[in-house]
């Protein structure tokens, strides 16, 4: 269980995981991992900051936010889990899709206080070490995708619908993954790859 | 148990209820379709909200007396999966709601709170003749789903009161419901319609969606058809096209459709003629079939 | 973990030219460990927020950041008195401020600027910025604006609010036909809807300079813009490519980046901006609306005699490209076809609705919806096919388009129409329904009842590559050298993987000509030279070809230093016969071998002004489309039940990304006829979410059966021919002629709304 200070009074004293190196004389840039902290939350938004503990790909994280906080912003602000993304903050892309519970949700419509309790699922929690899920394989396999940036969401919607027991038929695969947009249109490899991944699991 | 002064998580419908009256601004949340576009776009900041989700009373159903009481935060995939027998019309619009990952949160509660015109749940709730049960700490009463709805975004819901279930008459005869969008999945209705016929007590129930500053039922097209429709012969040639017709065309004329970016009214009012017209001679069909 | 975005990736698992190898970056990808643009963090870093005009078009008498600057948490407030060096920029044509001094000129606009130490602290900061507004009458209609009397939107330019005139006058100019057909098109106004929203993160450097790490389509480009409007030299304005969320021209022109960089600099601090879809629909330019006018003549044979058109493009509030969406419109215009007599007007205008500038298509979409709607008129009114007039007419090598330009390599116009016409028909829908198969699908809106199939074709021709003489050139560094006991090839370009899998065929070609397996792809930064725009289908032709090129200079210097050979393969010094002469390692040794090359294509002209002439285009590619369509004609729904496409590519470089360009732009050409459009009225945007604006989802797009010819392009590098947009061209037209077919409507507007099928 990591369990983070309490944040400071502003984002640049607080304390932070990566540090500069010479590899830049601008120091190192990085897909987020830890805290950008909502320091202003306080004291612009209108509300307290509250403890939560999130369980996520089987970690505990405790965190203090802000209770208006979505459950999407705190994986990628707070526990630096930028995997899910962001592509519409309104539950009309699927790019931020997760598990909780198992069950396939859109973690931009709900908060992280909401989802307490939950065991909460991101595409980075899938693999096993360095080896991917098989849902994942199959996307590599029948190159599902090309820009890449609804991905992890199909990914994480694809796992659901075979689970679910919604991936009997290309129709059936296609009304169940019809919550995820691609805007590079790999429709027609996503659905391949989903047939395939549950086949492969029925075997 | 009361996490911050604005976010209320109670853990029993009693605790809600006196949170609800204690803080009459807290919104409701519990699927959070529609309240989390508001605060993720900062079009609204509540004082307070207020965690439908962890109210056990609220997620279930159950059959009493002939009617089904659908707990508010039930969601939509589980109508789909249990109720298509018995609430059959809410099942085939449950299905049409939003994508899979949505249907695994929101339910009838959350389109009752916000009492949009567009809510996928309110034509068949309109058409079987609903209740809707409302509480606060000053006690249940059942409001008719007619007299829900009082305004675009605005219902019979008092401050200090939460929509606690609807009460919906098991099917007593064949329903439908059908929705106009123009993509063919994860889109919000131009304009929708539920049907439902009651062949014991021979009448008919509509529900028009995205027509009007809020849901309508087309009194004059159930008289009508329940007048018109020949419950003694029920077959499928029995329903004569004038018959689908007209139905069609009164249903049309009770809608109070707006141009808007998703439709023109002039294609609503058509529309919702073409979806009566069908989806009652699809009933009727069923009617026959039994 | 998540990786830095500046780490290389390395392909192995081989995979040579024609191959299709797993992309380097598809474990990432599938992992959520690729780092997007929005998914940088750096320490203390600071979040940018901007605040943006609700006129379409008003005078700004006062701003007063005061309020803003009181917020904690705030560390800058910025606006136009603020910008460094030049307040424009532009891409062709620098009239854009980076901040709007005097006057706003479309909604959305940015005017002030914002860090805080928190998002929503910068966004609730940058609303209290009190500006005045003095509303003025927006312009809002293209014809209206061109008018005398229209209020000049850019009093500096001379030629009022045209931005660009195009005239196209080929053969005799009033030729006689036996047959006309004339007709008005229009076309809406699409979004790119990329799924990854602006976004980027600028790092102020020691030197006084900044790092700027972004999702774009082009780093020098903004390099140069940026540069400028900070007032710094280009060495000190770094580029480096953050991940890329799609897109499809939007990337094209700035958005965020000269605030990030002015921000950080101000601020001495790390700088995020991250658009939120909403803002996205603002921060960036769309496909020009169109009307289009023409008028076909033919024989009664068929033969087209001449083609007249005017097209008005609507550029918005800023050129971007106009000028260039505007001459490919024009020269375009006529389609693939052998028309003796043509004759072109193209407007390009300003007005003050949103910019427009670079989607995929790039002017040449616009036009194909008209021609190809004249060709299906003309058909009907010679009683011929739709398929048999236009392989009657169809260009093949060796034809003249309108511009004199002489078609000099493949065209296999008529072969693609009629291997689409040859498919086999997919089966009518017949009882019991899948609803899912149906118009309207689960929403139940029909059985089967009014369900009417409906056939419809499109062809058309999209120029490759930057046009009318522009010195269209990339770069590329290719080093060889023995790392761990195995030669390793890297390969650097500043060309911006935006998902079309650039990343995967150079390391392709790195493989074909160097014969090594491993090879590492460096992250595309401004340390290179330029690699041009991932646009106008032209990296795997022209990055591609300086990375071969950069290869084969490498390699003559191993087999140099070799002192034999005739080739490299399987990491040995090859003979001509293919016999082994030496071991790759041992002849590099401990010495890389290090090439930069810029390669440019064959030059191509500038028009001729007065008559539209010139060698304007370096290729020319050409796809082709059936659309099968099953349209509820009582409510005007729309189910595309199958997409065929035909398509020359030369050479098939990778064949899965072929086939991926091919779905993607078949889809966005799918979205143009039956959902996507801005909808702006007065100049407001009235749908700018993903509510409203709706792109097609998996059950709006159906399996397309594809046939890829490669018939090779002599001039190109491997023969290749440029592979992105010609699918998007087709598509459009294809799509609303089998609604057309199905319905017996006109439908001259793309998109097909419900209305206009039962209207």
């Amino acid at each position: 269980m990591t369990d983070e200070p309490a944040p400071e009074s502003s984002a640049h004293t607080r304390r932070t995981v990566l540090k500069s190196t010479a590899a830049a004389a601008a120091g190192t840039v990085v897909a987020s991992h830890h805290t950008s902290v909502a320091s202003a939350e306080t004291a612009h938004t209108g509300g307290a900051r509250t403890r939560v503990t999130l369980s996520v790909n089987g970690e505990r994280h405790r965190i203090a936010i802000e209770p208006r906080v979505t459950l999407l912003d705190a994986l990628r602000d707070r526990l630096g889990l930028t995997g899910t993304k962001k592509g519409c903050d309104r539950g009309e892309c699927g790019a931020c899709t997760v598990l909780a519970d198992g069950e396939r949700i859109k973690s931009c419509l709900t908060l992280a206080v909401m989802r307490q309790g939950a065991e909460i699922t991101t595409v980075e929690g899938l693999t096993r070490g360095d080896d991917l899920h098989p849902v994942q394989e199959a996307f590599i396999r029948h190159d599902a995708f090309q820009c890449g940036a609804c991905t992890p969401g199909q990914i994480m919607s694809a796992v659901a619908c075979i689970d679910e027991g919604h991936a009997g038929s290309e129709a059936e695969i296609r009304e169940w993954m019809s919550g995820n947009l691609c805007r590079c249109a790999a429709y027609q490899n996503i659905v391949a790859a989903v047939a395939d991944a549950a086949e492969e699991g029925r075997r | 148990m009361v996490v911050s002064m604005d976010f209320l998580r109670p853990a029993s419908l009693a605790e809600a209820l006196e949170l609800k009256a204690a803080n009459p601004d807290a919104v409701p949340i519990a699927g959070g379709t529609d309240v989390m576009v508001e605060l993720n776009f900062d079009k609204r900041r509540p004082a307070a909200l207020l965690d439908l989700g962890r109210v056990p009373e609220l997620a279930t159903w159950r059959a009493e007396n002939g009617r089904v009481r659908l707990g508010a935060t039930v969601p939509y995939t589980r109508i789909v999966d249990e109720l298509g027998d018995v609430l059959p019309g809410l099942a085939m619009a449950a299905r049409t709601v939003g994508s899979p990952q949505i249907r695994n949160r929101a339910g009838v509660g959350g389109n009752l709170g916000s009492a949009s015109p567009a809510g996928d749940a309110h034509p068949p709730l309109l058409a079987t003749g609903a209740d809707v049960e409302v509480a606060s700490t000053r006690g249940t009463r059942t409001v008719p789903i007619g007299e829900f709805f009082l305004g675009p975004k605005r219902s019979a819901l008092a401050a200090d009161e939460l929509v606690t279930a609807v009460l919906v008459p098991v099917a007593a005869g064949p329903q439908q419901f059908a929705k106009v969008g123009t993509r063919n999945a994860m889109v919000i209705a131009v304009c929708s319609f539920g049907l439902a016929l009651d062949t014991t007590r021979r009448t008919v129930g509509t529900g028009i969606g995205s027509a009007g500053p809020v849901p309508l039922r087309a009194a004059a097209a159930e008289d009508f058809a329940a007048e018109v429709l020949p419950w003694d012969e029920p077959a499928a040639n029995t329903l004569t096209d004038d018959t689908a017709k007209e139905f069609g065309e009164l249903v049309a004329a009770a809608a109070r459709p707006i141009d808007d970016v998703r439709g023109s009214a002039a294609y609503r009012r058509h529309a919702l003629a073409v979806l009566a017209r069908r989806t009652l001679r699809w009933a009727w069909q069923d009617v026959s079939g039994r | 973990m998540s990786r830095a975005t500046t780490e290389s990736l390395t392909a192995t698992g081989g995979g040579r030219v024609g191959d299709s190898p797993q992309r380097p970056d598809g474990n990432l990808k599938v992992r959520g460990e690729f780092a997007y643009s929005s998914d940088l963090w750096h320490e203390d870093m600071l979040w940018g927020a901007t605040l943006r005009s609700p006129h379409p078009h008003a005078r700004i008498r006062g701003l007063d950041v005061g309020p803003a600057l009181a917020v904690p948490g705030v560390y800058a407030v910025l606006t136009h008195s603020d910008v460094p060096g030049e307040n424009l920029y532009g891409l062709e044509h620098p009239d854009q401020p980076v901040l709007a001094g005097d006057v706003v000129r479309y909604q959305g606009e940015p005017v002030a600027i914002v860090a805080a130490d928190h998002p929503e602290t910068a966004r609730r900061a940058a609303a209290r910025v009190r500006v005045d507004y003095e509303v003025l009458e927006p312009v809002t209609d293209a014809e209206t604006a061109l008018r005398a009397d229209a209020p000049v939107l850019h009093p500096t330019n001379p030629d009022g609010n045209l931005v660009r005139h195009v005239r196209i006058r080929h053969g005799d100019p009033a030729p006689a036909a036996d047959v006309v057909v004339s007709g008005e098109y229009t076309v809406g106004m699409q979004d790119q809807a990329f799924l990854g929203p602006e976004s980027g993160l600028a790092v102020p450097a020691e030197d006084g300079g900044v790092d700027l790490y972004v999702a774009t389509q082009w780093l020098h480009a903004d390099q140069r813009q940026v540069a400028r409007a900070l007032g710094l030299p280009a060495e000190r304005v770094r580029l480096h490519l953050a991940g890329v969320g799609g897109a499809f021209g939007a990337r094209e022109d700035l958005s965020m980046q000269v605030h990030a960089c002015m921000l950080a600099l101000r601020t001495g601090k790390p700088v995020k901006i991250v658009y939120g879809r909403e803002e996205s629909f603002f921060g960036h330019v769309h496909r020009h609306p169109a009307v289009l006018r023409y008028e076909h003549g033919a024989t009664r044979d068929g033969d087209l005699v001449y083609v007249r058109a005017e097209m008005i493009l609507d550029g918005g509030a800023y050129a971007s490209t106009t000028a260039a969406v505007t001459g490919n419109a024009a020269t375009l215009g006529a389609g693939p076809y052998r028309v003796p007599n043509v004759h072109v007007d193209c407007y390009g205008v300003y007005t003050n609705n949103p910019p427009c500038g670079a989607m995929r298509g790039f002017g040449a979409v616009q036009a194909c919806f008209a021609y190809e709607s004249q060709m299906d008129k003309l058909a009907a009114a010679l009683g011929m096919s739709e398929v048999d007039v236009r392989v009657r007419n169809a260009v093949e090598q060796g034809s003249v388009m309108p511009t004199g330009q002489v078609v000099d390599s493949a065209a296999p116009v008529a072969e693609l129409l009629a291997l689409v016409r040859d498919r086999p028909m997919p089966p009518a829908p017949s009882a019991p329904y899948d609803l899912r198969e149906l118009p309207g699908g689960v929403s139940n809106t029909t059985h089967g009842e009014g369900v009417v199939r409906g056939v419809g074709y499109g062809v058309g021709v999209k120029n490759v590559g930057f046009s009318e003489g522009f010195d269209d050139y990339s770069t590329a560094r290719v080093r060889l050298e023995v790392v761990g006991g195995e030669p390793v090839a890297s390969v650097h370009t500043a060309a911006a993987e935006v998902g079309q899998g650039l990343v995967t065929l150079k390391a392709q070609i790195a493989r074909t000509e160097l014969g090594v397996e491993r090879v590492v792809i460096l992250p595309p930064d401004t340390s290179v030279g330029s690699a041009g725009s991932s646009s106008a289908s032209r990296q795997s032709y022209v990055t591609g070809g300086a990375v071969r090129a950069a290869c084969e200079e490498v390699r003559a210097a191993v087999l140099a230093r070799a002192g034999a050979g005739a080739g490299l393969a399987g990491g040995k010094v090859v003979s001509a016969g293919g016999d082994v002469l030496a071991d790759l390692v041992e002849v590099l040794g401990g010495e890389p071998v290090e090439r930069t090359v810029e390669w440019r294509h064959r030059p191509t002209e500038a028009l001729d002004p007065s008559t539209g002439k010139g060698f304007a285009h370096v290729q020319y590619a050409f796809a082709a489309h059936r659309a099968v369509v099953d349209v509820d004609v009582e409510l005007g729904l729309v189910r595309v039940v199958e997409l065929a496409c035909a398509q020359d590519v030369g050479r098939a470089m990778n064949p899965d990304a072929v086939l991926g360009q091919i779905q993607g732009g078949s889809a966005q050409g799918l979205g143009l006829a039956v959902m996507e459009e801005i909808q702006v009225v007065d100049g407001v945007v009235r749908n700018p979410s993903f509510t409203d604006y709706l792109i097609p989802t998996v059950l709006d797009m159906p399996t397309m059966p594809i046939d890829v010819l490669e018939y090779a392009d002599p001039h190109a590098p491997y023969g290749l021919r440029g592979v992105g947009e010609p699918p998007t061209l087709s598509s459009t037209p294809a799509i609303v002629a089998a609604i057309r077919a199905a319905t017996g409507r006109a439908l001259t507007r793309a998109p097909v709304r419900p209305e206009h099928i039962v209207g």
